[in-house]
């Protein structure tokens, strides 16, 4: 009797379609994604358990670092682009179409109005190498609340924006986001801004505090205070 | 992986120009996919930050408008250097005492049992009010801790209140050391 030879089949499997699938997926995502680009200071957040999430756009964020130093930023390009107009015929301070370019791109900056033109005139590298005084909050010394300006002329072409209906707001959110090595006083300063400017609900940036290290030892906040 | 290329046999003399397999491998092609895949989605939703957001009172020149609270419904939290807490109950015959900040966790016995003994005498826990004062030399941590405190204990009524000569008066007696 013959053996039955079994037909031998190819092991091909078709790949095609499958590439499709993983390389849509690829370009949904990386149009999606929104990169993190350098900040201009570290700022160790401080953990806590709250999940909320912080809303994706028309965020305005102040940061505090552990020195104290106060930085701005705002999300939304429109509303950056047109509250550094306002300031700027606030504080008599000019800027060229360039600086104003290069100030659309900028992450969080953190040097008084009159030093301004002079940061959007470095180079990258050299930007990022130099050390930022941060924005001046308090008046002491005949200075100026610089911080409350830049936050109420966001807010007011937020909303201006918003109802010529060139961007989409709801109002910018405000949010915090302090070093947890950060004094108090310094928060307080940035907090008493916002409730001179009638903003008495904002956020406060953290992270998510892990169920292992509930406060306890090998949480991320703990490796603190050795300096004291 | 995906296909074995077998040669041709036989047709010794003829010289033919070998035939080619048009199939391509597309094997390392989707690793490739979707190593990208999982980094784009890991980064895309890894990097939200959390927050959590704070009520304050609006600012009012006028004292009067400021709320009046009962002594003992009042607990004042005041956060001290180095992780420290000191608390006290009352105002008049304060009942002064010290936690160590450090673990957050360990305010949280002092707050249920004033959130029981103000239910207890008032018969609604929510009666409760926390005063949290933070000292100059306290930390942002320290305050973002204690407010996370209040949210995993229930806490509805706290407010952040400036801290004054009054409380160091308080609890100057039982610093630490």
């Amino acid at each position: 009797m013959p053996k039955i030879k079994m037909k031998r089949k190819a092991s091909f499997i078709d790949m095609t379609a499958m590439t499709d699938v993983a390389f849509l997926l690829l370009t949904f995502f990386m149009l999606t994604a929104k990169f993190r680009t350098a900040e201009p200071v570290a700022v160790d957040l401080p953990s806590s358990r709250s999940e909320l999430k912080l809303p994706e756009s028309n965020v305005m964020i102040i940061s505090v670092d552990r020195e104290g130093r106060t930085f701005f930023n705002v999300d939304n390009q429109k509303v950056r682009l047109l509250t550094l107009e306002r300031m700027s015929g606030l504080y008599d301070v000019s800027f060229t179409d360039k600086q104003k370019m290069e100030f659309a791109t900028l992450e969080s900056f953190g040097v008084p109005i009159k030093s301004l033109p002079q940061l959007l005139d470095m180079e990258n590298d050299a930007r990022n190498n130099i050390k930022q005084p941060g924005i001046p909050v308090d008046t002491v010394g005949g200075k100026s609340n610089e911080l409350s300006d830049w936050i109420q002329q966001a807010r007011l072409v937020d909303r201006e924006l918003a109802q010529t209906g060139e961007i989409e707001s709801k109002g910018i959110r405000v949010a915090v986001r302090g070093d947890g090595l950060a004094n108090y006083p310094a928060i307080d300063k940035v907090i008493n801004t916002l409730q001179d400017r009638k903003i008495n609900r904002f956020n406060l940036i953290t992270t998510l505090k892990g169920a292992a290290g509930q406060g306890g030892a090998g949480s991320p906040d703990d490796d603190v205070d050795g300096e004291d | 992986m995906a296909e074995m290329d077998v040669p041709d046999k036989g047709d010794g003399g003829k010289k033919r120009s070998k035939k080619m397999s048009t199939r391509v491998d597309f094997t390392p092609m989707v690793d490739l996919g979707f190593l990208l895949i999982t980094f784009f989605m890991l980064a895309t939703t890894l990097s939200k930050p959390q927050s959590m957001e704070l009520n304050v009172p609006a600012k009012t020149d006028d004292d009067d408008d400021k709320p009046e609270i009962k002594e003992s419904k009042a607990l004042t939290l005041i956060l001290g250097e180095n992780d420290t807490l000191h608390y006290y109950i009352g105002v008049t015959e304060p009942e002064v005492g010290f936690i160590d900040f450090s673990v957050p966790k360990n305010a949280e016995a002092l707050l249920y049992e004033r959130q029981q003994a103000v239910a207890r005498d008032w018969g609604d826990k929510d009666e409760l009010v926390v005063l949290i004062k933070a000292m100059a030399a306290s930390r942002y941590k320290n305050l973002v801790n204690i407010l996370d405190e209040m949210s995993i204990v229930n806490q509805r009524r706290y407010a952040i209140v400036e801290f004054t000569e009054i409380d160091s008066f308080i609890i100057y007696d039982i610093k630490p050391e």
